[in-house]
C-alpha cells in the first residue's frame, strides 16, 4: 500500500465518522442525566432534511443550520416533554420519536429527492467535533454544572433533595442531545453527502447509541469507539479495492456485528456496566409532593 | 430563649390518610427538639414539609417569626434549613468531595472546601476522606458526609430524621456528643425518632406525634422511657417473654466455614461464617446495616445462584445446591426484609400472593390449575389466626398497612407448618401492636420446636425474643452470645467489630 493510499483512507475514515461523534457525545451527556433517548435516528434524519430544504430554498448555509437545529430543538423537546412531564415510559417514547422522524423526514424531503447543492467543507465540523469532545469531557469532569448532571442520572432523588432541579436539568441535557443528532443529520446531508436520500442516515444513529454504551459513558473512549466503527465501515470499499471476494452484504454488516461483538463483550462484565452506566439511567422521575 | 420555627396549623393528607392534621408547635432557638412517634404519625411528612420536600395543603411556618414559603428544598437552604437525611442523599459512584460540594449553597474552589470541610471535621471530630468514593464508605462514615454538608452551608436549624437507626451503639454516643457540641455553637437541631432513650438522653424538647396530630410538646427533663412510651402510643404495651433456660439437644441446621469471594464492591464478601442452630431455638444475627445481611440472606434463600464456598446442612442433608422451591419443600420458610415487591407481589391479591409463595406444593394445583378453593380457604385461616386487618382475601397486598401485610406474610409462612423459619427485619417499620404481636407469635413458635433465625438491625428486639445472638461485622460473624447472661457492652463492642 502506497502512503497516498493510506492518506486516503484515514481521510475517508475522518469524513465518515464525524457524524457519529456528534450523535453519541449528545446522546452521552442525555444518559449521563439519566435519561435514554433511542430517537437519535429520527433526530438525525429530521435534522437532515430540514437542513437540506432550507438550503436548496434559500441557498443560505446559516439558515439551514439554523433550521435543522431549531428541529432538533423542537423533536427532541417533545420528547422531553413526553418522557419529564408526562412520565411515559422512555424506550417506548424513543422509538416513537425515530419512527416519527423517518414518516416525517421521508414525507418533507420527497420532492428534493434529486435536488444538486454545492456541499459545505467538512473539515469545518471535523474539528468542531474534536473540539465538543473535549469540552464534554471537560464540562463532566471539571464543572459544577456537569457535576450537578452526573448527580441527577446518578441518583435523582438525592439530587432533588439537595435543592437541585431535576427535570430542568434534563430538559437541557435531552435538549442538547437533540442539537447534536440534528447536527450529525446536517452533516450527513449538506457535507457527507452532499444530498437528500429517503433514510440516508442508514442506521448511524443506532450504532451511535451503542457507543455510548461501548464508551462506557467516557468521551475520550466515545471518540476511539467511533474512529473504530467508522473505520470498519470504510474496510468495506477498501479491502473490495485491494481486491478481496467478498459478498457486499458482508461488509454491509459490520459496523453491526462489531457492535453486537462489543456489547456482548461489555455486558459480559456486569461489574464493568455497573460501575460506570448513570444509575438513574433510565428510571422516571416522581416528586413526592 | 426565642422561637426559631413555629409550625401553624399545618395540614397535609396522602389519598386515604391524614399525615398532618391541625400540626401546630414552637421550636426554640438553640435547643435540641425531639419528634417522637410511631412510623406513620406523621413525623418525617412534618420535617420535609419545613425542608421544602413536601408542599403542605394548608398551615403556615413561621423562621424567627416571618412568614416563610418554603416551595423547595433550595429556598429552604437559603433560609439556613438543613436536613440529614435517614436514607442517605449521597451519590454512590461519585467521590466525598464532589458530594460536598454538590451540597454547597454557592460555588467554592476546591482547596476552600478541603479548607472548610478540614475546619469541621477538625472541630467536631468526623474523620473524612475526601477522595474516596462513597461506595467505599461504612454507613457511619457515609452519615458524617451527610452532616459535614450540611454544616458547610452553615445552617441555623438542622433536621435529622432517625440518625441512630443505622448506627453501632458506639457511633450514636459519638454521634450525640457532636450534636450537644453544636447546639452550644448555636445550631438548633429538630431530631426525629421514635426510640423513647435517645430522645430522653439527648433533647430538651419533645413533640410526641399520633395519627398526624400533635399529642403534647414537653420538656424531657421529668420523663422516662415508660411514659413517653404511653403517650406516644396511647396505650401500654407488653413485652414477650422468652424462656431462656431449656436445654437444646437436636441440631437441626448448620452453616460451616461459608465464604464468598465477588468483587463487586457493592456487595459485603462473607468471611467464613460458622452457625449452629438446635431445634427449638431462636438465632439472633445482629449488627448495622450493609455488614453482610442482605448476602447471607441472599445464600439462604438461594434466589440468585450466589457463588460461595462452604456448606449449609439442613438436618443431615447438604442443601447447598437445592433451589429456593426446593428448600421450602424440606420445610424451611423465609420472609425476607422487603415486604413489597419480595415477600408479596403489590398488584396480586392475598390469596394470589399465597399461591406464589406455596407453589412448590401440590395441594394447591389441580393439574396446572389453581386451586382457588384451597388458597382462598388457606388465605382466610391466616387472616384469622393472625388478626390482619382486611375485608377479604381479595384485597391487593400493596393496600395493606405494613403491620398488617408482616402479619400476613408471616402467618403465611408459619401455616406451611415449617421446621426451619428464616427472618429478615421481621418489624422493621410497623406498629407496635403488630410489633408486639409478631414477636410473641415467635415465641410461641419456638416454643412448640420450630427453629427460628433472626437477621435485624434493632438489637432490642433481639435481646427480647432470641436465645442466643451473633453480630454480623464487614461479613464475619462473632462467636454466639447467650441472651440470658449477656454484656450489653460487649455485645456493643461486637458491633463495632471487635471480635475474633
Amino acid at each position: 500500500m502506497s502512503i497516498d493510499l493510506i492518506i486516503g483512507i484515514l481521510n475517508i475514515v475522518l469524513i465518515s465518522t464525524t457524524p457519529l461523534v456528534f450523535a453519541g457525545i449528545g446522546e452521552l451527556v442525555t444518559e449521563k442525566s439519566g435519561v435514554l433517548n433511542l430517537g437519535l435516528e429520527g433526530l438525525m434524519l429530521v435534522g437532515a432534511v430540514t437542513g437540506f430544504i432550507t438550503l436548496v430554498i434559500t441557498g443560505n448555509y446559516f439558515y439551514s443550520l439554523l433550521l435543522s437545529i431549531i428541529s432538533g430543538v423542537i423533536l427532541s423537546g417533545i420528547f422531553a416533554f413526553l418522557v419529564l412531564n408526562l412520565m411515559t415510559n422512555q424506550i417506548a417514547t424513543g422509538l416513537a420519536l425515530t419512527i416519527f422522524g423517518i414518516g416525517l423526514s421521508a414525507m418533507l424531503g420527497k420532492k428534493f429527492g434529486g435536488t444538486p447543492i454545492d456541499g459545505l467543507n467538512p473539515y469545518y465540523f471535523i474539528v468542531i467535533s474534536f473540539l465538543l469532545v473535549f469540552f464534554i469531557a471537560y464540562f463532566l469532569s471539571k464543572t459544577k454544572t456537569g457535576l450537578i448532571v452526573r448527580a441527577v442520572g446518578e441518583n435523582h432523588n438525592s439530587a432533588y433533595a439537595l435543592g437541585y432541579n431535576v427535570i430542568k436539568t434534563r430538559y437541557l441535557t435531552i435538549i442538547f442531545g437533540g442539537v447534536m443528532s440534528s447536527l450529525a443529520g446536517y452533516y450527513i446531508s449538506i457535507c457527507y453527502a452532499p444530498m437528500w436520500q429517503e433514510g440516508m442516515t442508514a442506521g448511524r444513529g443506532w450504532i451511535a447509541l451503542a457507543l455510548v454504551v461501548f464508551a462506557t459513558w467516557r468521551p475520550w473512549r466515545l471518540l476511539v469507539g467511533a474512529y473504530i466503527f467508522g473505520g470498519v465501515a470504510i474496510m468495506q470499499m477498501n479491502l473490495q479495492a485491494i481486491g478481496v471476494k467478498l459478498p457486499g452484504q458482508f461488509f454491509n454488516m459490520m459496523p453491526y456485528l462489531a457492535t453486537i461483538i462489543v456489547l456482548v463483550f461489555i455486558s459480559s462484565n456486569k461489574l464493568r456496566l455497573k460501575l460506570s452506566a448513570p444509575s438513574s439511567l433510565n428510571i422516571p422521575f416522581e416528586k413526592n409532593q | 430563649m426565642q422561637s426559631i420555627v413555629e409550625f401553624k396549623n399545618i395540614f397535609k393528607s396522602y389519598p386515604g390518610v391524614i399525615a398532618n392534621d391541625d400540626v401546630s408547635f414552637n421550636i426554640k432557638e438553640q435547643s435540641i427538639h425531639a419528634i417522637l412517634g410511631e412510623n406513620g404519625a406523621g413525623k418525617s411528612t412534618l420535617v420535609k414539609i419545613l425542608y421544602g420536600h413536601v408542599k403542605p395543603d394548608s398551615g403556615e411556618i413561621l423562621i424567627d417569626s416571618d412568614l416563610a414559603i418554603i416551595n423547595s428544598p433550595s429556598t429552604a437552604k437559603n433560609l439556613g434549613i438543613n436536613m440529614v437525611f435517614q436514607h442517605f442523599s449521597l451519590f454512590e459512584s461519585l467521590t466525598v468531595a464532589e458530594n460536598l460540594i454538590l451540597g454547597m449553597n454557592e460555588n467554592i474552589s476546591l482547596t476552600k472546601l478541603k479548607d472548610n470541610s478540614k475546619t469541621i471535621c477538625d472541630k467536631y471530630g468526623f474523620n473524612l476522606n475526601l477522595n474516596s468514593p462513597i461506595s467505599s464508605l461504612s454507613v457511619g462514615q457515609r452519615q458524617s458526609v451527610e452532616i459535614v454538608r450540611s454544616l458547610l452551608n452553615n445552617p441555623k436549624i438542622l433536621i435529622m430524621d432517625e440518625p441512630t437507626s443505622v448506627l453501632t451503639p458506639d457511633e450514636i454516643s459519638k454521634l450525640f456528643k457532636i450534636i450537644k457540641k453544636l447546639v452550644k455553637d448555636g445550631l438548633t437541631v429538630i431530631f426525629i425518632s421514635h426510640k423513647l432513650e435517645e430522645i430522653i438522653n439527648l433533647s430538651d424538647y419533645v413533640t410526641i406525634m399520633r395519627n398526624g396530630k400533635v399529642v403534647s410538646t414537653i420538656s424531657t427533663q421529668n420523663e422516662d422511657p415508660e411514659t413517653l412510651g404511653y403517650k406516644m402510643l396511647g396505650y401500654k404495651v407488653s413485652k414477650a417473654k422468652q424462656i431462656s433456660n431449656i436445654n437444646f439437644s437436636k441440631d437441626i441446621f448448620n452453616i460451616k466455614n461459608l465464604s464468598t469471594q465477588s468483587k463487586d464492591p457493592f456487595t459485603i464478601n462473607l468471611n467464613k461464617i460458622d452457625l449452629n442452630l438446635k431445634k427449638g431455638q431462636i438465632f439472633g444475627i445482629a449488627g448495622v446495616a450493609g455488614n453482610g445481611q442482605k448476602e447471607l440472606m441472599e445464600i439462604l434463600l438461594n434466589e440468585n445462584d450466589y457463588e460461595f464456598s462452604g456448606d449449609i446442612i439442613f438436618k443431615d442433608l447438604n442443601i447447598n445446591n437445592l433451589s429456593t422451591f426446593q428448600r421450602k419443600s424440606l420445610s424451611i420458610s423465609y420472609v425476607t426484609e422487603e415486604r413489597l415487591g419480595h415477600s408479596a407481589v403489590p398488584e396480586m391479591s392475598l390469596s394470589e400472593n399465597i399461591f406464589l409463595s406455596m407453589n412448590h406444593k401440590s395441594e394447591f394445583k389441580k393439574g396446572d390449575f389453581i386451586n382457588f378453593e384451597k388458597i382462598n380457604s388457606y388465605a382466610s385461616d391466616v387472616i384469622k389466626n393472625f388478626n390482619v386487618d382486611t375485608p377479604s382475601y381479595n384485597v391487593k397486598a400493596g393496600k395493606l398497612s405494613g403491620g398488617n401485610l408482616q402479619k400476613f406474610i408471616i402467618g403465611r409462612e408459619i401455616m406451611s407448618n415449617p421446621e426451619l423459619l428464616i427472618l429478615s427485619q421481621p418489624t422493621w417499620g410497623i406498629d407496635a401492636g403488630s410489633e408486639a404481636f409478631i414477636k410473641k407469635t415467635i415465641v410461641e413458635l419456638s416454643q412448640k420446636g420450630v427453629s427460628i433465625i433472626i437477621i435485624s438491625h434493632d438489637l432490642d428486639e433481639l435481646l427480647e425474643v432470641c436465645h442466643q445472638i451473633s453480630v454480623l461485622y464487614e461479613g464475619s460473624l462473632s462467636n454466639p452470645l447467650n441472651v440470658k447472661d449477656i454484656n450489653i457492652s460487649k455485645l456493643g463492642k461486637y458491633m463495632g467489630g471487635l471480635f475474633d
